[in-house]
């Protein structure tokens, strides 16, 4: 069974962002960048699947400028088997474009799951999975914090609202990645020597025959308001006069 | 607490543009092994596992839960046990190990780097580390090809670990004292009997077994150094198939209570107290000395290293706590009044700041220049090779004296950035004061470094061919003084350049008094021997980061806009006007203060 994993490049999780000074998007000079955490986590997945002696391969897939090699080349580095990058350019990728990319690579790769994460951390969209799923009419289980894959099919428990959900799908299928389904390990040495020479193969939307132009606009993107400094209630009483009167929660 | 970051910008700036890391990958040595990507991406690992698993150790080892001494048997914390088994599994151990035996076989300047982190992350836990691959080399150079096969894959890989074991209650510096014994016992083998000390992580239950080096004398052998040999001896004898034999007769009699490294074993081991401790000769009889001293460049350099690598991590701690605390309005800034800052504003905060930087960044730039020199040494072409070595012989004593030396300050600033709360262990900053202390002590002190490099490495260096004394120091401070004099001329760094031009000079004097001195009145270039290191230091530490600068401002003009290079520029401005102008004092200190330093009659002490 192969396993397709897409994993996206974004501003490193340790990194404060900032707003341009024209607010037309987020400060992305001299920032370090590194691999989405969720997707780090599809990628551990997918390759403690390959270890279990469920899955046979796992290709890893970046859609973005051609600098992404180097978030690829970390999947590499801790087990996936190879690599495809589709160079999109300088283009902004939006969620439906990176979609449709990866129905077109399924075409081609005919995996049997795709697991992605459940959003990146730069647009927050958790979008590309679900995207995904309904263009190729597939099942979907997003959110996933404990996969176990048999007889074709995959058990998949969600972290839901109130509790944990469990879902069977059958394969092919989508998978989300949620922040408890794994912890992905370290690169061990020889396998980082190693990752430069697994295929890294480059790509491009209209080989692919993917129309990418973005569909939506950013208007603005700015700075949160300043927190204003809190007050102290006296008592009790105040506090709960404060919520019902000031707040109006209670 | 501050969390360590490395500093990969610096690394990679000095890696890439100071240490010729792109002519190093392309050395046959290396060109099959590893490229620049690689190097990035092992750089970019190292980093998040000292970051993450060994920087939240050191202080366990320090003050929570220190190596426990019982009976013989020494346990750790079981938080150093787990990263010590996370850090073999991932192949952080074997990354210096010959390929031969399962290590990668990469450049020295990338192992350094890569070491660097370990090191600002817990000098105490990469020691264990370090004395291994000491031993490992040392077994490699000079074993038999039987030992090596038996012994170097598991202690490369870190299953087993290795010491080594020279000093002795009475044979300290001066190891023409040793008085431990080896005989023969009539099939190759030898009984080992003796008191060894300050056996750097001697005993500990990390690892399997233990592999000791140990330096002893043959029956009738020469009184000097050239009656001692070195030989192995493994706390557990090693079956032919690899697993563990029996108990040898040897053991921990006790562990030291220390200043700094706490968190490493500093163990007395006594061999031989029932029969006689079973070991094997390295090599040949009454060349041990010979064999520690083939490795000397090279665990002097990684003990220099320590300071450079600790001085980082106590300026990241000092910088975070500066960030932080407020205190006090800040001099000629009216609105801090009202509006506190942290005391990151208070100029002699920033003074301190700077300087524990600047400093750092220059010992940086020293020691990976060396282990650049180390790779390039390698090279086919002899004159390149020769050169290179020459470089590591004359750049060692500095980096290893004057790295730790100046660790002593730059940890003891960081303290005073902290105030009074750096003097309260719960802050962190005075264990990097405590724990970089020993490093100038070990593997020969800074007086044994100065010593060296104004005696072996200068006065007493004579070129075969020309006769001409001293003669790789003079080029390569001539070097200096002719980039100073380039560097002086230019429109926006000729200020740098001439504070260089000036030190360069008081440097190559002194060099001339040194080399004339050193003959006919040796105690009193002796007496001036640890100035010198202290001027080498500063002034060569001063022409890489005047060679940064010029680079970064290089970049800069080309349109570059990280604030790294602009931070280069205005470090190196701090160094020029704080430290390269030391040089002058520091010339008239060596070369007129000798005779005062033995002024007075040993009686009126």
């Amino acid at each position: 069974m192969k396993v397709l994993v897409p994993v996206k490049r974004v501003v490193d999780s340790n990194v404060k962002v900032r707003a341009k000074a024209d607010e037309t998007g987020v400060d992305l000079a001299n920032v370090k960048m590194a691999m989405n955490p969720f997707d780090e986590i599809a990628v551990e997945e997918a390759v403690r699947l390959k270890e279990k002696g469920v899955a046979t391969e796992v290709v890893v897939v970046s859609c973005g400028p051609a600098i992404c090699q180097e978030t690829l080349r970390k999947a590499l580095e801790v087990g996936a088997d190879r690599a495809i990058l589709v160079d999109v350019g300088d283009i902004e990728v939006q969620p439906l474009a990176v979609a449709k990319l990866l129905k077109a690579l399924v075409a081609k790769e005919a995996p049997q799951l795709v697991i992605a994460g459940k959003q990146a951390i730069d647009d927050d969209a958790n979008q590309v999975g679900q995207m995904l799923a309904a263009l190729q009419g597939w099942p979907q289980a997003a959110f996933a914090s404990k996969v176990e894959v048999s007889d074709g099919k995959a058990r998949v428990t969600r972290e839901v609202d109130g509790g944990l959900e469990t879902l069977e799908v059958p394969l092919p299928a989508v998978i989300t990645a949620d922040l408890r389904l794994n912890e992905p390990r370290y690169a061990k040495l020889p396998d980082v020597m190693k990752a430069k020479k697994k295929p890294l193969d480059a790509t491009t939307p209209a080989e692919l025959g993917v129309d990418v132009a973005p569909r939506l606009k950013t208007l603005k993107v700015s700075d949160p308001p300043k927190r204003q400094g809190g007050g102290k209630v006296a008592d009790v009483a105040d506090l709960v006069n404060k919520l019902k009167n000031e707040a109006k929660v209670i | 607490m501050s969390t360590y970051a490395a500093p990969l910008n610096d690394m990679r700036f000095l890696m890439n543009e100071i240490a010729g890391l792109k002519d190093i990958l392309s050395l046959p040595a290396f060109a099959d092994t590893v490229d620049a990507d690689t190097v990035d991406s092992i750089l970019e690992e190292a980093a998040k596992f000292a970051a993450e698993q060994i920087d939240p150790i050191n202080i366990i080892g320090d003050r929570k839960q220190s190596p426990k001494w019982d009976n013989g048997v020494v346990t750790v914390s079981p938080e150093y046990k787990k990263v010590y088994k996370l850090f073999c599994e991932n192949g952080w151990h074997a990354m210096p190990g010959n390929q031969e035996f399962g290590g990668q076989g990469l450049p020295s300047l990338v192992n350094f780097a890569v070491n660097e982190m370990w090191r600002s992350a817990s000098i105490a836990f990469a020691l264990c580390p370090m004395l291994t691959m000491g031993a490992v080399h040392a077994i490699e150079h000079h074993a038999s090809d039987e030992l090596k096969q038996k012994y170097l894959p598991k202690m490369i890989d870190g299953t087993w670990g290795g010491t080594m074991n020279l000093t002795e209650p009475q044979a300290g510096s001066d190891l023409t004292a040793i008085r431990t014994k080896a005989v023969p016992r009539g099939d190759g083998a030898y009984l080992i009997t003796g008191t060894k000390i300050f056996i750097t992580w001697g005993e500990h239950d990390m690892a399997e077994n233990l592999v000791h080096l140990v330096l002893a004398r043959l029956p009738n052998s020469d009184p000097g150094l050239k009656g001692i040999s070195l030989f192995l001896v493994p706390k557990f004898l090693a079956n032919d198939d690899g697993s563990l034999g029996a108990r040898n007769d040897l053991i921990c009699s006790a562990i030291e209570h220390k200043l700094g490294i706490k968190g490493s074993a500093t163990a007395v081991m006594s061999y031989g107290d029932k029969t006689g401790a079973i070991g094997w000769l390295i090599g040949k009889e009454g060349n041990g000395v010979a064999y520690m001293f083939t490795m000397m460049n090279h665990a002097r350099i990684h003990v220099g290293l320590e300071g450079i690598a600790v001085a980082e991590r106590a300026y990241q701690h000092a910088l975070a706590y500066a960030r932080e605390r407020i205190q006090g309005a800040i001099i000629g800034d009216a609105e801090s009044k009202t509006k506190p800052k942290p005391i990151l504003f208070h100029p002699d905060v920033r003074r301190l700041l700077m300087d524990m930087k600047s400093r750092t960044e220059a010992l940086r730039a020293i020691g990976y220049f060396a282990a650049g020199q180390m790779d390039i040494a390698r090279s086919a072409d002899p004159a390149v090779a020769r050169k290179a070595q020459a470089y590591v012989e004359l750049l060692t004593p500095i980096v290893k004296g004057w790295s730790t030396e100046s660790s002593i300050d730059i940890t003891s600033e960081g303290v005073q950035v902290h105030g009074g709360t750096g003097f309260i262990e719960e802050t962190g900053a005075a264990q990097y004061y405590r724990d970089c202390r020993i490093t100038a002590i070990y593997e020969g002190t800074t007086a044994i470094q100065a010593n060296d490099y104004i005696g072996r490495k200068t006065a007493r260096e004579v070129n075969k061919e020309t006769g001409e004394t001293g003669f790789t120091a003079r080029a390569l401070y001539k070097e200096v003084a002719a980039f100073a004099d380039e560097l002086a001329k230019d429109a926006k760094l000729g200020d740098i350049g001439k504070e260089l031009q000036e030190a360069a000079r008081a440097l190559i004097d002194t060099t001339e008094w040194a080399v004339k001195t050193y003959g006919p009145e040796p105690q009193v270039a002796s007496a001036g021997s640890v100035p010198y290191l202290k001027l080498g230091g500063i002034v060569l530490g001063g022409w890489l980061l005047a060679k940064s600068a010029r680079i970064a401002q290089k970049k800069l003009d080309a349109g570059a806009t990280d604030g790294y290079y602009k931070g280069k520029i205005a470090t190196t401005r701090y160094y020029a006007k704080h430290w390269l102008v030391q040089a002058q004092a520091l010339k008239r200190e060596i070369t007129e203060g000798g005779p005062s330093v033995l002024g007075l009659d040993e009686p009126l002490f």
